[in-house]
């Protein structure tokens, strides 16, 4: 093998090292049977069955589940018409309207999207106001994804069908919408694994009483780091991956060759 | 009456007049061409008739009624486009049954007018594939199908045989025609490949900067072109600067400063005294051999400046003794002979009298 391939090898690795050991360690002990994040004593699942036992954990989850999936509904649907708009249109100031939240300090939106609940809106913060920050976000990232899928394309398609006899409505359901759907799942995939595991936004526009996951996780981590964080870090870990991958699959295969 | 009548059309993008006050009528069953160089306006002439756009002032008629406020769903003219614009996410088809569809046939009529479609354009077995499993010359007649399938009363083709190399190309115009008379739709085609709209046409409109610079029988076009940008722009034609000396009925006679007398055919509206060009096509202008007698009036001899060899033909270029260049063409007749003439060879060039064509300036 050649010299400077050697040291591209080294290099990566380190890089690859330095991403993903953390991780592991976190996998690796979730299975520890030991309390303290130090030393490998043996192989356990007790910490998964005390995560499994510990109620308010339980209902953390649930409450970003309901949160993640209502939000990237929203966001799916609102995201999608925005690309479509900024596809359509070409206004200039329609994308930096749509994208700007995504490229925004997560801190800034929070503390916005916070005064914005309580002064402008009046509302009282709990789940609603979650899951309308979470879809303010998520937005920009299925309208970004949506288009680039619509700028791939052959515009002539849509002129094709009204051509034949199809009418605005037929030419989006028959045509647009099928061509665009991978772009649609990809980007409500990317919403869902984008609201589950946000803590800043949630922080800020949370209210008191229902736990939310990355929430419970950190003020569990106060404590102490206890195996059970590893547990459920694990699981979060595992449900983005899998969303990740499926998302990306969509977004390479697929979109390249249509719906088939 | 006309099947569709363009009235007066003008298209302007900004300050760009992409259609300047047009006017042409086509007829039922017609084979019309519109033919221009790239930005010329024919794609957006087309583009109204379609109606992806409107004019700013004029009148598209289609059987006599104006189109301005039917949308294209509802015009019975359909497209084939230069990319195909085949639905990928559909088969062969659900492509072709997608007009049949949309004017809401039955499932049953729809799936027999299919089958006659895959048919008419040979690709019989091909109904369950994809157009990204299609060679391009399958997805231009898979193309066809689609846009004949539900009879249009116009088939509006753009530049569909484009993207073809150029046996395919010659293979899908025979089959166009043959498609074209069948079916009997009229098909208003545009290209800028002015070969392709000579072998297809029943009449051509030659469009330059939004206008229409002749509109004629494709035999008339070329052997009759009504500018230098006609001359110049169909097929080959060598000119060169003339005065009119005389002007009969039978006949013109030009003055080619440095050359001498010319005789051309006469032409309507021609004074004497008029400047221009004395206009002619390679395969009018025989080559031959300096000393060699010839009996045609106009006569000349000159230096071979260079030749072009395309297997079929050669075209010489021969220099005039006023410094003009004139292209003759000679078939190789004779097996294995790429020329005739050496570049530098002294010939004699000559036509007809009737031959060529003079064009105001």
């Amino acid at each position: 093998m050649r010299r400077s391939n050697i040291w591209l090898w080294f290099a990566a690795a380190l890089v690859y090292a330095f991403l993903y050991i953390p991780l592991v360690i976190v996998v690796v002990y979730s299975f520890n049977d030991s309390k303290l994040n130090a030393e490998w004593v043996g192989f356990t699942l007790s910490w998964y069955k005390a995560l499994f036992n510990n109620h308010e954990m339980l209902t953390a989850a649930r409450n970003s589940l309901i949160i993640a999936v209502s939000a990237s509904f929203c966001a799916t649907i609102l995201g999608t018409m925005a690309g479509l708009a900024i596809h359509r249109y070409k206004l200039k100031f329609l994308p930096v309207l749509v994208f700007t939240p995504v490229a925004m300090p997560e801190i800034l939106l929070g503390v916005a999207l916070l005064l914005f609940f309580l002064q402008v809106l009046n509302l009282t913060l709990g789940m609603i106001s979650i899951i309308i920050a979470h879809t303010t976000f998520c937005i920009g990232f299925v309208a970004i994804i949506v288009r680039a899928r619509l700028q791939g394309m052959d515009e002539s398609v849509f002129e094709a069908a009204r051509d034949l006899g199809a009418s605005p409505w037929q030419t989006f359901r028959l045509i647009t919408l099928p061509l665009i759907m991978p772009a649609v799942v990809a980007g409500a995939l990317m919403s869902f694994t984008l609201s589950i595991d946000d803590f800043v936004i949630t922080f800020f526009t949370k209210g008191v009483g229902e736990p939310i996951l990355p929430i419970q996780i950190y003020t569990m981590i106060k404590v102490a780091v206890t195996p059970e964080v590893n547990a459920i870090s694990t699981l979060l870990m595992l449900l983005t991956l899998t969303m990740i991958i499926i998302a990306s699959k969509l977004d390479s295969s697929v979109l390249r060759r249509g719906t088939k | 009456m006309a099947l569709l009548e363009i009235r007066n059309v003008t298209r302007r993008f900004g300050d760009f007049i992409a259609v300047d006050n047009v006017s042409i009528s086509i007829e039922a069953g017609e084979f019309f061409t519109l033919l221009g160089p790239s930005g010329c306006g024919k794609t957006t002439l087309l583009r109204m008739i379609a109606g992806f756009d409107l004019p700013d002032s004029g009148q598209i008629l289609l059987d006599g009624k104006d189109m301005v406020d039917t949308p294209s769903e509802k015009r019975p003219i359909h497209t084939v486009f230069q990319s195909y614009a085949l639905f990928p996410h559909m088969t062969v088809a659900d492509n072709i049954a997608f007009p049949l569809r949309m004017a809401g046939k039955t499932s049953d009529e729809i799936k027999s007018r299919v089958r006659e479609a895959l048919d008419d354009v040979r690709l019989s077995n091909f109904g369950n594939r994809f157009p990204e499993e299609l060679s391009g010359g399958q997805k231009q007649r898979v193309a066809f199908a689609r846009g004949l399938v539900n009879r249009p009363r116009l088939l509006l083709l753009d530049e569909p045989l484009g993207a073809l190399d150029a046996k395919l190309r010659e293979e899908m115009q025979i089959e166009l025609i043959n498609l074209q008379k069948d079916m009997g739709v009229t098909f208003v085609f545009i290209t800028h490949a002015q070969n392709e709209a000579l072998a297809l046409s029943h009449r051509i409109a030659v469009m330059n900067q939004g206008n229409i610079e002749q509109l004629d029988e494709p035999s008339r076009i070329y052997g009759f072109p009504r500018n230098r940008f006609v001359a110049d722009f169909i097929g080959k034609i060598s000119m060169i600067n003339a005065q009119v000396l005389e002007a009969a009925p039978s006949h013109l006679k030009l003055m080619v400063a440095g050359l001498g007398e010319v005789t051309a055919p006469s032409k309507e509206g021609v004074r004497v005294g008029d400047t221009g060009v004395m206009a002619i096509r390679p395969e009018q202008v025989r080559i031959s051999h300096h000393a060699e007698e010839t009996e045609l009036k106009n006569h000349f001899l000159g230096k071979v400046q260079g030749f072009l060899y395309v297997g079929d033909v050669t075209t010489y270029i021969v220099e005039l003794p006023n410094g003009a260049s004139i292209e003759a063409l000679l078939p190789n007749s004779a097996p294995g002979r790429a020329k005739f003439f050496e570049a530098g060879d002294p010939v004699a060039v000559s036509w007809r009298h009737d031959a060529g064509i003079f064009l105001n300036d």
